[in-house]
């Protein structure tokens, strides 16, 4: 027979007043001594977002532009990729990345080191620049086709028409789009942890192991969130703020 | 002030002194109108003389700010009201049709007596498509609004008001927004409901309509009734120079 | 026809060293379909839960009390802009023991299994997405096709149930797929739970089978079929919702 025990929640959510009676150290205590070494930690989270970004940034806008190119077999094999990443969880990339990848490359016989970070970094970056393409794609197809039509009738190139005339009014267009995805990128940084990154969770995961008090978890976890939402929340706004106000365009 | 001396019993619908403004600009400053029972009344006037606004209070889509409005002796503006009851009684056809697009013809006249009324499917469903044929539009039950015509739509309209068998219709500019080759039409369907003996509210500004069509016309200028008569005499005889200057210009 | 599939796998690994398991071993087989089963279960329960979560939530949004808007924005915002993953940790490591019952043996076992936390988690978590869509598509509903409803004498609710929501369904349609694709996606994090969907029971196989590229493969594959099929479920709903006329 399973009797329920009572539930002690409303103790849990005051941090470590339960365990402080028994004369440990109160929960809020050891979150204030941990904040260094979870800030050094997130600091982590935060660079392989923005490695990640980066070199999602470039990948998808080479495979997006590829999606809209002239030559046919490139566009589909371009399509065939973002859609098939796009469909595919950036975990599963993540550990596809980690479990396959060499610890090292060789390029022109030098031995270049690929360690797990820039694994990491490489894997979350397949996975967000599937989005980028089709960001950059359904940018590119929203600029009205008489703008292509009078950059043609003016005698520019395919290839000048894209980088000189509908990228740059894109790069508005895109930009709120491109900040949410950042904002996914960071919140899935922690993901890192499973496949082995040293980053934040890990870091909580060694202060916790080392106290094996189960009261902790609550308020740890709870406070990683906080960490990740006072990153995150910014950004969202100012993202909003930039989908509110219209993209300028000329009459 | 006794607006419709025709009938010794007591009006349809009464309106007393009523009141409305929004945003602190009073749009309706005192109004009083009465309908008798079987009674055809147009009300008339210059835009944003408050025409429309009387007639969301009416079918009370819009509170009032002081005065009375009985329909049928349900005070539409006692909290205490029964909406339902009152909306049984109030048909409404809208400028804009407002039509369920994702509905088809027969399921936009059916969906109301269905889900409010809470009537039979079987009864529901003879009663459209006889209201169907009655607006001549048969053939037309399985079609969606957005490929029918303004006229066609506004006609659907007002059959699906019809299929709550309201004791009183009232039509806000149902012609505004047509082509001119379809209002003719929707005329044609009110004149038939006209001549049925439903008791009907129209704003308009179909004047040849209104003075072909109505017993009493009241005109309404800034927020007050200026003037009001029976038809004839409201056209071939008005008293107020203001309405004289209005007909002057549209007639 | 089955056997002979299973030959034919069983002799690539012996002629190739291609070694494909789950397609000839009977133990390894049935122990990824359980994979896939549980994955295609978790997504289902999901994707139910957060529709239902998103419509209401949507529906709390335009509630006439400042109060209940703002605890429906602050829901939606927390759980946007914090990771998924944590928040299963949260609920799983956090609350979990909390919510425990004694046994037979006197010792506390959790009353929630990883896989209950996970399916709350990920409903929660698109339920987010789902309010901000539909509360979108609700916004793009004009509000004079909501007083005709009035005025036919619905009630708000009723207004809301038969006449805006369906419309805000079909406006929310596409960005509503995108938020369900990425809950399917994100099914998979129930991994670092131990719940024994695609990813973990395949990295259970791989370290019995010694496999890891191969496993690797059958498991992405997995995926991109299982959301592929997806796609197609939703892009044949999207077709029948579609109306004539009109122009979403």
């Amino acid at each position: 027979m399973l009797s329920a025990r009572a539930f002690v929640l409303p103790a849990a959510l005051l941090p470590g007043t339960a365990a402080a009676a028994d004369g440990a150290a109160p929960a809020w205590l050891l979150l204030w001594q941990w904040t260094p070494a979870i800030a050094s930690g997130f600091l982590m989270n935060v660079l392989i977002s923005v490695a990640a970004m980066l070199l999602a940034s470039l990948l998808g806008l080479a495979v997006g532009l590829g999606q809209l190119s002239g030559l046919a077999p490139w566009r589909r094999a371009c399509h065939f990729l973002t859609h098939f990443f796009r469909n595919a969880p950036w975990l599963v990339v993540l550990f596809y990345c980690m479990l396959l990848l060499p610890f090292q490359l060789r390029l022109f016989g030098v031995a270049l080191p690929f360690p797990d970070w820039a694994k990491a970094i490489l894997g979350i970056a397949i996975g967000a620049a599937a989005n980028v393409s089709e960001i950059v794609r359904g940018a590119v197809q929203s600029i009205p086709p008489g703008q292509w039509e009078s950059a043609e009738s003016l005698g520019f190139s395919r290839r000048q028409t894209v980088w000189l005339i509908v990228l740059p009014q894109c790069l508005r267009r895109m930009l709120p789009s491109w900040m949410n995805l950042y904002a996914l990128v960071v919140v899935s940084t922690p993901l890192c942890n499973i496949v082995g990154v040293h980053e934040v969770m890990s870091v909580a995961g060694e202060l916790l192991a080392n106290q094996d008090r189960h009261d902790l978890l609550l308020p740890v976890y709870g406070y990683l969130l906080l960490w990740f939402f006072a990153y995150c929340y910014p950004i969202a706004r100012l993202t909003r703020l930039l989908e509110r106000r219209p993209a300028p365009s000329l009459p | 002030m006794n607006p419709s001396a025709a009938t010794r019993r007591p009006p349809l619908i009464r309106c007393r002194e009523v009141r409305k403004s929004f945003n602190g600009v009073e749009v309706l400053r005192g109004v009083c109108l009465d309908v008798a029972r079987g009674e055809v009344v147009c009300i008339i006037g210059p835009s944003g003389s408050g025409k429309s606004t009387l007639l969301r209070c009416i079918n009370g889509l819009a509170r009032i700010d002081g005065g009375s409005i009985h329909v049928d002796g349900l005070d539409v503006h006692d909290p205490a009201t029964d909406r339902l009851a009152l909306r049984r009684k109030v048909g409404m056809v809208f400028q804009q049709y407002n039509l369920f697009p994702h509905k088809t013809v027969l399921k936009n006249i059916m969906m109301a007596p269905l889900h409010v009324l809470r009537e039979p499917r079987a009864e529901v469903e003879a009663r459209a498509r006889a209201l169907i044929a009655k607006v001549r539009l048969q053939g037309k039950e399985d079609a969606y609004p957005g490929e029918l015509s303004g006229g066609q739509q506004q006609r659907v309209a007002i059959a699906r008001s019809l299929a709550m068998r309201p004791e009183v219709m009232l039509f806000d500019e149902v012609t505004a927004a047509l082509d001119p080759e379809t209002v003719s039409e929707v005329l044609v369907t009110i004149r038939e409901l006209a001549a049925e003996g439903m008791t009907c509210v129209l704003v308009t500004h179909e004047m040849g309509f209104a003075r072909e069509v109505a017993d009493h016309v009241y005109f309404t200028d800034a927020g007050l009734i200026v003037e009001h008569a029976p038809a004839a005499d409201f056209f071939n005889r008005p008293h107020d120079p203001r309405t004289q200057a209005f007909l002057a210009k549209v007639l | 026809m089955m056997e002979a599939l299973a030959r034919w796998f069983a002799d690539l690994h012996e002629r190739t060293g291609i070694n494909l398991v789950v397609f000839y071993d009977p133990f390894d087989a049935a122990r990824f379909f359980r994979g896939v089963l549980l994955t295609v279960e978790m997504a289902a329960l999901c994707i139910v839960a957060s529709v239902l979560i998103g419509a209401v939530g949507a529906w709390l949004q335009g509630s006439r009390w400042r109060c209940v808007r703002a605890l429906v924005n602050a829901y939606v915002e927390l759980v946007r802009n914090t990771p998924s993953m944590i928040q299963l940790y949260f609920l799983f490591f956090g609350l979990g023991p909390y919510i425990a019952a004694h046994n037979a043996h006197g010792q506390a076992e959790p009353l929630i299994s990883g896989f209950t936390w996970a399916v709350v988690c990920f409903s929660f978590y698109t339920g987010a997405f789902n309010t901000e869509t539909f509360r979108a598509g609700i916004d793009a509903v004009p509000r004079q096709t909501e007083e005709a409803a009035e005025s036919l004498g619905y009630t708000r609710l009723g207004a809301y149930l038969y006449v805006v929501l369906p419309l805000a369904l079909r406006i929310s349609f596409p960005a509503l797929s995108n938020n369900l694709v990425n809950l399917i996606k994100m099914t998979s994090v129930a991994y670092a739970i131990a719940v024994p969907e695609i990813l973990y029971v395949s990295n259970q196989i791989w370290s019995d089978a010694l496999n890891v590229p191969e496993m690797m493969n059958v498991v992405l594959v997995s995926y991109v079929l299982l959301v592929s099929g997806f796609n197609a479920l939703m892009a044949r709903i999207e077709r029948r919702l579609r109306v004539p006329g009109l122009g979403c």
